[in-house]
């Protein structure tokens, strides 16, 4: 049976090149880098060598660069180790608020951010901004300005979408919040801290963090074919943070626990291959294929494109189609060996349609019939020749299927 | 803390292979012409519609479910929950089919996932709407 994973924004496959750089890391080069033996510092040379290769891409300092379990946990540091260093901050300094501290973030956040925020929210040590987006999933830096009070100490909005692949003017945010905050230094105020999600972004766009003017910047390594379970937070220094794992002194005396040296190997390898030369060829191929997928697609009739028409990333075509349900579509295309997504109410474990649909304002009936195609370097012509020549056939029958 | 209730509701489960079966392929599927009785629930905001259709014939003084035909948008357990109503009440006494539980319906099924039971609810739903408007008629 013919195949085609398009499911690459949920997960990728390890890189075999990636996974021969971890090889060594299990059973060869197993030493605890905390301990100062040969055993030792082989893995404390390794985990050197692979923060070097994730600040090199950031464009940071390795010294910014903290090793995490993934994306999820460099969001939950992030946040809750900058509220927490601010409440000690200011409640042993003159400095009093004299409301909640207060973060910005958008309606479009992966969970990972939004109940995160919810989290902070709830205890009663924030308060919480979530920004509107249009009809293309934009967060509009404009936005972003006018939320502005003077309790804000945190913005937190992402680099792509994950759902719809809009990609967020960041750096424009990141300028303005600069502006801002050589105000608020001249007048002793506490800057704002500037947080993007970039787990959709890196090996696509620029992750320059100057660029994009971060305090704050989480990656994973399973979406650019590292392992699941490894991921970054980038640091700015003089960020303040409070370690949110008690115990050693390991990265920095930020995250405790001994290292993961197999997997961090693994992420500074597959970051340095997505940094590398041959990246603009593949973007292109990748660039091609997606819209020659969404092409294809709007040909069927009923079938609307989601996010941005042009501010897009390269891997993600998004789609809804009136009259069949995103879940039915998933487990039909899984039969014919395709893998795809859906942000559909049935596909979810909590029954609730995507929440970045909805905040895009696609009608409920639209969004159940929701569907994400999302490609990998892998992926082929023939491969998206298959899959638009199956997905029509897939929708036909289950409009068939459905009362008139 | 989670509690052990919560925490099972938030593992998702598969479906059973009984399940895929339905999915697959259906049975009863489309429409009657002319049929003594329909009935539908669920509405698209949601997420699932079903719609069923049936002929009823007379015997011995008795109502049976001669034929039953559905359709249904939505997701793989709300077509296999409505297939295998299908195949549950077709050929019984009226009287009978209506008594059909969702549990019933979705034991026969292998089981169901604990978010999609309410999908078997909406196959007894159905077929209740579908029998009343028999009724209602006759």
């Amino acid at each position: 049976m013919k195949k085609a994973y398009l499911d690459n924004a949920a997960t990728t496959a390890v890189d075999p090149q990636v996974l021969a750089a971890i090889q060594p890391y299990f059973s060869q080069k197993y030493g605890n880098a905390s301990e100062p033996h040969r055993w030792g510092q082989e893995a404390r040379v390794a985990l050197d060598q692979a923060r070097d290769q994730v600040a090199t891409f950031l464009g940071a300092k390795s010294g910014e660069i903290i090793f995490t379990a993934g994306a999820t946990e460099s969001i939950n540091f992030a946040h809750k180790g900058l509220i927490e260093a601010l409440f000690q901050k200011f409640s042993s300094s003159n400095f009093q608020f004299s409301r909640k501290l207060h973060i910005i973030t958008s309606s479009i956040e992966h969970k990972a951010v939004l109940e995160t925020c919810r989290h902070l929210e709830k205890r009663g040590w924030v308060q919480v901004t979530t920004l509107p987006v249009d009809k293309y999933g934009l967060v509009k830096a404009a936005d972003v300005a006018k939320a502005i009070k003077p309790n804000t100490v945190l913005v937190s909005v992402m680099y792509v979408n994950n759902e719809v692949g809009t990609v967020q003017p960041v750096a424009a945010i990141g300028k303005l919040l600069k502006k801002l905050n050589q105000l608020r230094v001249m007048s002793h105020q506490p800057p704002v801290y500037f947080h993007t999600d970039a787990t959709q972004a890196v090996q696509y766009l620029d992750c320059q963090v100057d660029q994009l003017g971060v305090d704050l910047l989480s990656l994973t390594g399973h979406k650019i074919y590292a392992p699941k379970g490894i991921g970054a937070l980038y640091v700015r220094q003089g960020t303040p943070l409070v370690r949110q794992l008690d115990g050693g002194g390991q990265e920095f005396n930020t995250r405790a626990g001994t290292e993961n040296v197999p997997y961090i190997v693994g992420l500074g390898a597959a970051i340095e291959r997505v940094s590398r030369v041959d990246q603009d060829t593949k973007l292109t191929k990748i660039i091609k294929l997606r819209d020659k997928l969404i092409k294809g697609v709007l040909q069927i009739p009923g079938a609307v494109l989601t996010g941005h028409p042009i501010k897009r990333a390269p891997h993600i075509a998004s789609f809804a189609f009136r009259g069949a349900e995103g879940e039915a579509i998933l487990l039909y295309l899984s039969e014919k060996g395709i893998a795809a997504a859906s942000g559909s109410a049935c596909t979810s474990g909590q029954l609730q349609a995507s929440h970045v649909l909805t905040a895009m304002g696609v009608k409920p009936e639209l969004v159940h019939g929701s569907l994400r195609l999302s490609l990998g370097k892998d992926n082929t012509e023939a491969e998206v020749n298959y899959v638009l020549q199956t997905l029509p056939v897939v929708i036909k029958k289950l409009r068939a299927m459905a009362p008139k | 803390m989670v509690s052990e209730g919560r925490l099972r509701g938030v593992i998702q489960q598969m479906y059973s292979p009984k399940v895929f079966e339905h999915i697959k392929k259906p049975r009863n599927m489309g429409e009657i012409k002319n049929p003594d009785a329909v009935g539908q629930a669920g509405n698209p905001v949601c997420g699932d519609v079903m719609k069923i259709y049936l002929k009823i014939s007379k015997k011995a003084g008795q109502e049976y479910i001669k034929d039953i035909k559905f359709q249904t948008l939505g997701c793989g357990a709300a077509i296999a929950t409505s297939s295998m109503m299908t195949t549950m009440v077709k050929g019984q006494p009226l009287d009978q089919a209506a008594k059909l539980s969702k549990q019933a319906i979705a034991e026969a099924l292998g089981g169901l996932p604990k978010v999609k039971m309410h999908c078997s609810m909406l196959a007894t739903e159905v077929l209740q709407k579908a029998i009343e408007n028999y009724k209602n008629k006759s």
